[in-house]
Order: structure tokens, then sequence, then C-alpha cells
């Protein structure tokens, strides 16, 4: 299966295009902003002291999606959730789940999450991000 | 696209959201809104420093869809000049103010105690600021809020420093790190409203209304940034990159522009600071390009063996100019920790270095004495001039008052003014390299080199009457109006062509030829130099320095008569514009 993975933290120069990326991911409604963006770039206290990128890093025993009460979050084979938008209450139990914080709140109340689809990592202008084949 | 307008007023602590479709489709975005702001919020007469002035900051309609679009505009009125205050700023102030859902924003007012201020999901918090008012480190009151508040990796941080509490009239706002709203005194006009920062942060969205070309436009706009030529400088050495060739070119202005010539050029060029210090490089929200370069210093305790700090240290050619050749500082070490001291206080770089150059040719002179500077300011001893720094802020007699206010007014207490490099009220850029230059300091409506590039023509053109120098300047200051109304990086104008503008603008769902384009252009030139008329500017006063007559450039010995022609040309324009 093919993840979204980091290649090198240390390039990485705060520039978010990833999370805009990740806003347009989809062909018939790539949004303009960061709502529904599953993905954040953020310094140690300024970048000038280095970063870390925030996104799913597809457990294969999801807790988050076991916490969902409504079945919108689901485990998906090789690891990570698939999300089914409609099912979800906007209840926020998976984001307290997540231990790397990486579900976000969206402008309507619902969630963000990774889904691996790798479109953000062809607009790292640094090479911090890769889709890649992954052993699960 | 955004067209909220959100208007705090500090006066009463109070808030208000106005949609105005109307200006944004007139105006664009960015200076074309925020002018016409400006003159709906503040009387022209306004004080800088008092209740009445009123700041506003307008991102345009690029932002967040494309990237580039990373500056906003502020505008205000200059407490340095007295007149139209204008400075642009990116890190991460554009994408949060339009991901909270506001194009622009008005401060007004003035609050009784320290604020600071946090917006978000359509609200504004004011918060105490009694408690880290008085802290003159703009970095470290960084790192308070940013333990305080949440929005990691979305939220933009505006903060002042010391300087801006206290009042120096060229004090900078800081944003993020290392990123300013630096020239014009914005940090004073914080300090005046007891404003200590500015937290903005927002998850927000919409939609373009045609998908499948916003994605072509986005494509064809990020793969011209990281293919192509076109901004190749700002990323290699950066702009640091400039300092060797205008030396080359005779046009780097050395101790207070005794000369256009360093001898200590390589030592403190982008080579060398690549070489030996660059550390990392960050990026602006929304810019693939990452020209933001930092030098690692590392400092070693004097009285502590084996014990280190090592700091990072934003350059940038403008900086090594005003700190480094300007005050004959020929060593990077020198040079970078001059730039940290300005960066902590909140101080505008080349205001601070082209005051002290004047201050330490003053001093030489004689025209003040070793009992105003308190200590002995000389070309290269940065030691002493780290002291003056310090001084400028806490302003601890007369002289340090008077120049903490800029050197037009320095000079005009203490004489000395025709080595008072200023232009229009405000310190000036580093390019001697010919008439173009100083003419767009003087002409350009925010007294920057950036306003119409004549540093650009000089090296250009040659055999140009002065006429041809003014309508130059008057035709690339009215297109970069449109440029700063978008808000585009200037760093990104090569890719952001009026072929490209007008394409990106069709999936957003707005249709603007490239002519409309220029005419929008001259427009709001037009009418920020009609606001800029009514706050008081008369070209008439416009005073170019004996100095710059004095040394060669690249364009030889300039010859007074040259400037004296160009300048009555242009108060004829003037006047035909504004009517
Ligand atoms: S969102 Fe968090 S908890 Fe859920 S699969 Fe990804 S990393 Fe694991
Ligand atoms: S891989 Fe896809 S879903 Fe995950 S962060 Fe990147 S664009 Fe978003
Ligand atoms: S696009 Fe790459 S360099 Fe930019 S913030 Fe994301 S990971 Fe960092």
């Amino acid at each position: 299966m093919k993840q979204l993975v980091v290649k090198d933290i240390e390039k990485c120069v705060g520039c978010g295009l990833c999370m805009y990326a990740c806003s347009r991911k989809f062909v018939k409604r790539p949004e303009i902003g960061n709502s529904s963006s599953a993905i954040l770039a953020v310094s140690l206290s300024g970048f000038e002291r280095g970063a870390t990128v925030i996104f799913c890093r597809a457990c294969t025993e999801p807790p988050c999606a076991q916490v969902c009460p409504t079945g919108a979050l689901k485990p998906k084979r090789g690891g990570g959730v698939v999300y089914i938008e409609n099912l979800c209450l906007g209840c926020k139990y998976c984001m307290d789940a997540c231990t790397l914080n990486a579900i976000f709140e969206r402008e309507d109340g619902k969630i963000a999450v990774c889904i691996h689809c790798g479109y953000c990592s062809s607009y790292c202008p640094h090479g911090v991000l890769a889709y890649e084949e992954v052993e699960a | 696209m955004r067209d909220a307008v959100l208007v705090i007023d500090l006066s009463n602590y109070s808030y208000e959201v106005e949609h105005r479709p109307d200006l944004f489709e007139k105006w664009i975005g960015g200076t074309g809104v925020a002018v016409q702001l400006l003159k709906e919020h503040m009387n022209p007469e306004a004080d800088p420093l008092g209740e009445d002035n009123v700041i506003v900051f307008a991102t345009g309609p690029f932002t967040p869809a494309y990237p580039l679009a990373s500056k906003t505009v502020a505008l205000f009125k200059s407490p340095l000049t007295g007149n139209l205050g204008e400075s642009h700023a990116g890190g991460r102030t554009a994408t949060s103010i339009a991901n909270a859902g506001y194009g622009a924003i008005v401060i007004k007012g003035q609050s009784k105690k320290p604020v600071y201020l946090v917006v978000e999901n359509g609200e504004v918090h004011f918060r105490d600021g009694r408690v880290i008012w008085g802290i003159p480190d703009s970095l470290i009151v960084g790192r308070i809020i940013a333990e305080n508040e949440p929005g990691r990796g979305i939220r933009t941080m505006m903060r002042i420093g010391g300087a801006g509490e206290k009042l120096v009239r060229y004090a900078c706002v800081t944003t993020e790190t290392y990123r300013h709203f630096g020239r014009l005194g914005l940090g004073a006009v914080f300090g005046s409203k007891r404003l200590k920062a500015l937290i903005i942060r927002g998850r927000k969205k919409y939609l373009p209304a045609n998908t499948k070309k916003f994605r072509e436009v986005y494509d064809e706009i990020y793969r011209t940034a990281i293919e192509s030529d076109a901004m190749k400088k700002y990323h290699l050495l950066g702009t640091a990159g400039n300092v060797i060739p205008l030396n080359e070119l005779n046009s780097l202005p050395t101790k207070n522009l005794q000369s256009a010539k360093f001898e200590s050029a390589e030592e403190i060029s982008g080579e060398a600071l690549a070489e030996h210090n660059l550390g990392r490089r960050i990026a602006c929200s929304h810019c693939p390009i990452a020209c933001i370069h930092l030098a690692a210093l590392r400092i070693p305790y004097e009285n502590e063996p084996y014990f280190y700090k090592t700091i990072m240290i934003s350059y940038d050619y403008e900086l090594i100019y005003s700190l480094g050749s300007m005050l004959g500082v020929g060593s990077r070490d020198g040079l970078l920790r001059l730039i940290h001291r300005v960066e902590s206080y909140g101080l505008d770089a080349m205001s601070t270095g082209v005051c002290l150059a004047w201050a330490t040719e003053a001093l030489l002179r004689g025209v003040v004495s070793e009992e105003d500077t308190i200590i002995k300011l000389s070309f290269g001893n940065v030691e002493n001039y780290l002291k003056a720094i310090d001084y400028i802020y806490e302003q601890p007699n007369e002289f340090y008052r008077h120049l903490a206010m800029g050197i037009e007014h320095a000079s005009d207490v203490y004489g000395g003014k025709d080595f008072a490099l200023a232009f229009g009220g405000n310190e000036m850029p580093g390019y001697h390299t010919g008439y173009a230059a100083h003419l767009g300091y003087a002409t350009g409506l925010r007294h920057s080199h950036l306003d119409s590039a004549g540093y650009s023509i000089d090296q250009k053109v040659r055999d140009v009457t002065p006429e041809e120098v003014v309508d130059k300047l008057i035709s690339e200051e009215c297109w970069r109006q449109v440029l700063s109304s978008l808000v585009v990086c200037f760093f990104a104008r090569g890719i952001y062509t009026s072929d490209l503008i007008s394409r990106a603008f069709e999936p957003l769902g707005v249709e603007i030829s490239e002519e409309e384009l220029k005419k929008k252009g001259e427009e709001i030139y037009k009418e920020k130099l009609k606001l800029k008329v009514e706050m008081g500017f008369n070209p008439e006063n416009l005073r170019f320095p004996k100095r710059i007559f004095e040394i060669e450039s690249l364009h030889g010995k300039l010859d007074e008569r040259f400037i004296e022609e160009a300048k009555n040309y242009y108060i004829k324009k003037v006047r035909e514009i504004v009517g």
C-alpha cells in the first residue's frame, strides 16, 4: 500500500503548500483555504528551530476508528482509516483519541483526516514529503 | 473572494464586520482597498501617535487561492514622515487573515491599558496585555504568546518589541519570526495604541467558480515558480547576492555614503554568508521559494569556557547595507550581532542603520558632541553601535530622543542636513545606482526602493532625460499597485504577468482584461497620491541630500540640475494627476 511519508523533516521550510494542496485534493471540489486540510506543518517555537509535519501515520489498529460511535471512521486495509463523511456527527472523539493530533476540525464542525491519497507530496517543493509503497 | 472587513475599535473594546463587495470589486484588494478604507475611517489630519490614527491591514483576492500571494499591506499615518505610511509583510499574516474569513482588518482608537488581540471564529478577544508590556525583546514576546495561544501552524502573530512601546518613530511590527512591517513606523503606532500584539487564526474555505481551471492555473503558477529562472536569484543566495554586484557598480552606500564602494564587501556578501553562516531557509506561508535566509551565529560566553549559544539571524541585502556597509562594519559576526539586536527591539533595520551612520558622521564633523552620543561612535565599531541601538530604545538623553524620531528630524535640530540621507522623511534604501534610484525614493509614494525600482532602471538604461526617468518611475509604480492589491510578493513579479493575472482571476469568477488591470493600477496610484496630498504631502518640499551629488555612482557623479529638472516635472505631474 502507498502512504504519505516524511523523508527529511529538517528540510521543511514551513511554507504550508502541503496544507493547501490537501484542500485541493478532490478534483470535483478543490477548496481554497485550509478547512478540510488534513496535514499541518508546525514549528518548534519558530521555524528557525525546525519543524514537525502533522498527519495521520496510518495505524494498523486505529484508536480513532475505535472511538467513533457511528462508524464514520473505519479501519482501512493496510493501515489508517476511511472517512464516511455523512455518518460523522462532529463529536470529535476521534480527535482526542489520536495521540498525534492528526485529526483536524473543519469549518463545519466535522473532521479532516489524511486518506493517504498522496496529492500533497507533489507540491512539497523541498522533498520533505513523499508518497511511497510501505510494508503493512 | 473575501469581502468581509473587520473593524476593531480599541477605545471601547468593540468590533463589527462589514461586507464590502463594492470595495473589493472596484479596488481589487490590498493597497487598492486599504486606501479606500483609510479614507473612510481616518481624518487626514490625525496625529500619527494619537487616538485618531487608523491601521488598515488588507489582503487580496489571490490569498490563499494561489502560491506567492503571500503578502499583507498595512496602511496608516506614519509617525516618521507625518504622512501616509505603507508597509508590506509576508510571514503567515496574509493567509491567516484570509483563512479567518476577512479581506481586511481596520484598527481604530486607543486602548487605555496594554492589550493584545486574538481574532478567531468571527470573534475578537481583547486580552490583558499588562504582563507582557515592557518586555523589550520581540522574540521573547512571540514565544510567550505562542505558549499561551492555540493555532500552531495556522496563526499569525504580529507584535512589537520595546522600540514600538517607546514610540521610536521607525519601530516595526514583527510577524512570525523574521518578517516585518518594517518601514515607516507601524510599530510606534501599535505602541501608541497600547497594542502589543495581534493574533489571527482561522480554518475557513470557499470554492472556486471553475474547479478544473482553478487547479490548472494553480499548477501553472506553481511549476513556473519552482522550475523557471524567474525566481532563482531569491532562493539561491537570496537578496544578499546583490552585495558584490552593487559594490562593483559603485553603488553600495558605505559609511554614510562617503563612498559607494566598501573594501570589506566580500566579507559580508551573500556568498560569504552562505558559505560560513547559512543555517536554514524558511518560507512565507504559501510560497515555495523560501527566500528567508537564516544565519547561524555561534557566540561563546566570555567567562565560561565550553559554553556557547547559537542564534539564528535572518539576513537580507537591505540589512547588510544598512547595518554593514553603511556603518563600515565588515565583519560578518559583527553585522549579524547588530541585526539581531535590531530584531530584538523591533526596530526597522534600514532606518536604524542610516540614523547611526548619520550620527557617526555628525560626531566626526563636530555637528554633535560625544556628550550627545554618550559613546564614541565610529565606523566599524560594532560594540559601540550595539550600545547605540540600546540607546535608541532607551532614549537616555535629548540626543537619542531626537535620533529616535529619524534623521530628517534630528538634522533639523542639530544640523548636518547635507549628509542626512532621508527622502520624504524616510531613511534611504541601499542603492546609489544613479538618478532613477534617488528620484524613486523621493517620488515613490512610500519612499521605498520597491515603489518603482529606480535601481533597476539605472542598471538598464543610460542616456535618458529627467522627464523620461520620472515617467518610467510612475508607470512602474502604477503597475506595482496591481501587484500590491492582489497582493502577490514583488519577488514574483516575473511570474505574475498581466496575462497570467487575468487568467488566474477567471476560475475565481472574475473577468478582467489585461487592459483593465493596467487601468486599475493607474487609478489606485491616483487615489493613493490624492490621499497623500490630503495628508499634507507637497512635492515641492522634496529634499535631495547634497551627499548624493558628491559621490561617484554607477552613472558617475550625479548632476543636481538633472534632479532639479526631474523634480519640477514630477511636481507638474502630481498637479495633473491630483487635479
Ligand atoms: S488519525 Fe491518528 S489514530 Fe487515526 S489512524 Fe491516523 S494516526 Fe492513527
Ligand atoms: S496524502 Fe492526501 S489526504 Fe493525506 S495530507 Fe496529503 S493530500 Fe491530504
Ligand atoms: S510543503 Fe513540504 S516544505 Fe512546505 S510545509 Fe509542507 S512539508 Fe514543509
